[in-house]
């Protein structure tokens, strides 16, 4: 019963008095309350998907960034200051995880009991991934001029958007074997974005 | 000080005029610093007695008797110069290790500290030699601030003990705790650490009614910012910061001294230098880059070791010469533009900030990377402070507006071989809190190295180390068994705090640090004691407005609380209450903070029976409720 295992009230620790165990501020005194452990989709009044709609998170963010952060409690107490600094770190870190695709199919791996695989450390052990990656990361130390890498970048996030729209499917359909396997390799193509990138940057440089 | 008011028992208290009172913007800048002020969003520069200029060189001159700040010491550079000290930003937070990285010849006489690290493993802060002074660059910094508090107080007409302070986007955490150490020298309350794109981006922003992408290229004397916010009806929010907390004006100084040097050896004349000389002779350097700006070239007489040479600089060579330091601030930008994943287009106007800025080439290269012409009514060198003021506006006196900031270098921890794991990324939103789960790699290890890092490279040694510590008392457990987790909170002055804990057992440990490559506690209180006699007065009040400030809350919270039940309110804790208050709040205008504690602890005993009858009496409301709710 979720009425014991979450309590749906706790203590104010202004007023004392009963306040709802996620209000981010006490409605009998207005004091501002400790994050509480909403999930992340709930945080922005969500249920968790995949496909999300991040320029209306984003504004949501923003509102209740707006009522949350330190800026706006620099004349209150002490522990006023440090309540809201954590409400605006779970805040941000919400708005973060959900924001960039492998955080968030992480995420919803997690929920969903799920450990995801090549977290730092762990090893990646599909083949055909892996001989993939290691064909474009050729390409890429062949890659002399920055058309031909702006050509590869171009190509990946092709790639990249497709994977995402299969990844969606899968974790809609609570397919999470394949759901892994996509954001393992959603994780692969952002890195080859990323240190396509960082190697255009060094031809610019040189 | 205004005298305290009476309050009629009943009364709310206001705020105290202590607790209200006004604050200041500062942009503690490399070469120049300006203090502003804004009320109701209008701010304005703070200008000398005589109405004069608003910039107060960065420049100390040590003499005889107090620290001479601004014009005049810099005119010393000519007479005294091994008693002048400027550029002192770029020392900020830097080991001698460091000092070494800042280009070219040094003006400072640097003293050899006889070790390295301070016991705690933090490296040792550089200290200059100036004449029979050893100083540390955040007393000189804390001197400047001085300075600018006295011209805030003069031209306000009332004490000023609150600022923001504006800081380089890029500056790291050893740099930002040096400033904030400065500040508290100088006898001012730091509100926020702004940094300095970002206040740019708010003056300009709220000044034109701008919306959208907007890039900030801030150049000044010492350092290179650059900056992409979004900017929307009261938030502006960075998108990704980048830069070189080591980037500036001074740079091309040094590059035209060495070119001015070069030419003199050419000629036959020694190029030995000893700091005097270097101080002045980049003093000239400057007058000629500053004069290449409107001019195609300037001519200039070196006298130094009793040799006058002449010299012509084109701007031609300028450019030639200075080249590389631009490309670098183009790549850093295209750096931030692919990592907020922006193209130039994109970005609706590009707003320069900082005097380097005004070098031509510099405006070139600019409009060049953003394929637009950069914004150009914005004064370069008032911008940051007048952000600074809004945003010291904002914190004391509430506001519409809000910024939202990155950190800009990752952190991170040192793991085996020397690796950089990183725990928070760079560009990550602030404030922000994060951990990570290590374990022992050894049987029944009871201690745990915990070695901070900051910076963007895969090895612990390219990284700039902050704060090393043991965690200890692991209870003895096989490899691999122990869970460690490493704490980070980045808080929205961008500053880090660690902490680390061991959670499989009972037995919780934890150890706190906070990186200090400024001041560490000890000296800062010896500081504090020798050049502040009013520190522990202000340490004081500083309690004492916190007493006050909590106390009206608990007060405020009390009475929202019987306004809400008063059903559950009996005559006897009613009146319990109604005398606790009183009695705080006659405690609290009256300036003992024991009193305020004491009185304030009382409220709480007399109000817990009542606040216990609204617990339960919710309680039994959620119970009802779901008695409903299985029925139904
Ligand atoms: N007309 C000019 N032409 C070229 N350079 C100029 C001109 N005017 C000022 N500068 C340079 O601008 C620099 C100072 O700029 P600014 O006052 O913005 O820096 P700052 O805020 O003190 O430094 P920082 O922001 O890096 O800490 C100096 O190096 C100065 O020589
Ligand atoms: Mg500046």
């Amino acid at each position: 019963m979720s009425n014991t295992d979450h309590p749906a009230h706790k203590v104010c620790w202004s007023c004392k008095g009963p306040v709802d165990a996620s209000a981010l501020f006490c409605d009998t005194c207005n004091a501002i309350q400790a994050p509480g452990q909403l999930d992340h989709f709930k945080r922005f009044g969500l249920t968790p998907s995949f496909v999300l709609d991040i320029d209306a998170i984003e504004a949501t963010y923003l509102k209740q960034q707006q009522l949350l952060h330190p800026d706006r409690f620099a004349s209150k107490s002490g522990r006023e200051q440090a309540l809201s600094s954590q409400q605006a770190a779970s805040l941000n870190e919400a708005f973060e995880t959900l924001k960039n695709p492998v955080s968030r199919a992480h995420y919803m791996l997690r929920l969903a009991g799920i450990e995801p695989e090549g977290g730092e450390g762990h090893t990646v052990n599909d083949p055909e991934l892996l001989m993939e990656a290691m064909e474009m990361r050729e390409a890429l130390h062949d890659a002399a001029d920055k058309g031909t890498i702006d050509a590869m970048i171009k190509d990946t996030r092709k790639q990249a958007r497709a994977c995402e729209a299969d990844l969606g499917d899968a974790l809609a359909s609570n397919a999470f074997d394949t759901a892994k396997k996509l954001t393992t390799r959603l994780r692969y193509l952002m890195k080859m974005t990323e240190e396509a990138r960082a190697k255009k940057s060094r031809l610019a440089a040189a | 000080m205004a005298l305290l008011k009476i309050h009629e028992p009943g009364e709310t208290p206001l705020p105290h005029e202590d607790e209200r009172q006004i604050a200041v913007g500062i942009d503690l800048g490399t070469t120049n610093s300006v203090v502003a002020i804004s009320r109701e969003e209008k701010p304005e520069v703070l200008r000398d007695k005589s109405g004069g200029n608003a910039i107060v060189p960065s420049v100390v001159y040590y003499g005889e008797d107090t620290p001479i700040v601004g014009e005049a010491a810099r005119d010393h550079i000519n007479t005294d110069a091994s008693r002048v000290v400027s550029s002192v930003k770029r020392l900020m937070g830097r080991g001698l290790e460091d000092v070494k990285l800042v280009a070219g010849t040094l003006p400072y006489d640097v003293e050899i500290p006889e070790k390295s690290e301070t016991d705690n493993g933090e490296p040792m802060m550089v200290r200059l030699n100036v004449g029979n002074r050893v100083l540390t660059p955040v007393e000189v910094s804390a001197d400047i601030l001085r300075a600018l508090r006295a011209r805030a107080e003069e031209s306000l007409d009332q004490p000023v003990e609150k600022a923001v302070i504006t800081v380089p986007a890029y500056f790291d955490d050893g740099a930002r705790t040096a400033t904030k150490d400065a500040a508290k020298l100088a006898g001012i309350e730091v509100l926020r650490l702004v940094n300095e794109p970002t206040a740019a981006a708010l003056a300009y922003g709220l000044d034109n009614g701008v919306e959208g992408l907007y890039a900030v290229y801030d150049l000044g004397g010492g350092t290179f910012d650059i900056s992409l916010l979004k900017m929307q009806k009261g938030v502006f929010q960075v998108k990704a910061t980048g830069g070189d907390a080591a980037l500036g004006g001074d740079d091309f100084d040094h590059t035209i001294a060495e070119y001015l040097l070069a030419e003199r050896k050419e000629g036959g004349a020694s190029d030995a230098l000893d700091a005097s000389d270097a101080k002045r002779l980049l003093k000239t350097a400057r007058k000629v880059k500053e004069g290449l700006t409107d001019q195609d070239a300037v001519e200039v007489a070196v006298a130094l070791n009793g040799v006058e040479t002449t010299h012509t600089v084109t701007r031609d060579v300028f450019e030639a010469m200075i080249a590389k330091l631009v490309t670098r601030t183009a790549t850093i930008t295209e750096q931030v533009l692919d990592d907020a994943d922006v193209l130039p287009e994109d970005v609706k106007g590009v707003v320069l900030v900082g005097g380097s800025t005004r070098v031509p080439a510099v405006r070139k290269a600019v409009a060049d990377l953003f394929e637009q012409e950069p914004l150009s009514d914005i004064d370069p060198d008032e911008v940051v402070a007048l952000g600074a003021a809004l945003q010291a506006e904002a914190l004391t006196g509430g506001s519409d507006n809000l910024l939202l900031d990155v950190t800009p270098l990752s952190l991170g921890l040192e793991t085996m071989g020397g690796i950089v794991e990183k725990v928070i990324d760079r560009n990550t939103p602030i404030p922000v809190s994060k951990a990570q789960e290590f374990t022992t790699y050894q049987d029944g290890q009871s201690a745990m190295m915990i070695h901070v890092v900051q910076g963007e490279r895969e090895m612990v040694d390219q990284c700039r180390s902050l704060a090393r510590f043991a965690l200890t008392g692991i209870p003895s457990m096989a490899a691999g068994a122990a869970r460690i987790r490493v704490q980070f909170n980045v808080d929205a002055d961008g500053l880090l705090t660690v902490s680390a804990r061991e959670e499989t057992t009972g037995v919780e440990q934890e150890v706190a640090v906070k990186p200090t490559y400024g001041i560490n506690e000890i000296d800062m209180a010896n500081m504090l004691r020798e050049s502040m006699i009013h520190a522990r007065e202000d340490m004081e009040m500083r309690l004492l407005t916190e007493a006050r400030v909590e106390a009206r809350r608990n007060i405020l919270a009390v009475r929202a609380a019987m306004d809400a039940d008063r059903a559950l309110l009996t005559p006897e804790d009613d009146q319990n209450i109604a005398d606790a208050i009183a009695k705080l709040e006659t405690a609290m205008a009256g300036d003992d903070r024991d009193v305020v504690n004491e009185a304030a602890e009382a409220l709480e005993n007399a109000s817990r029976p009542f606040a216990e009858s609204r617990m339960d009496s919710r309680i039994r409301q959620a119970l009802a409720g779901q008695n409903v709710d299985e029925v139904n």
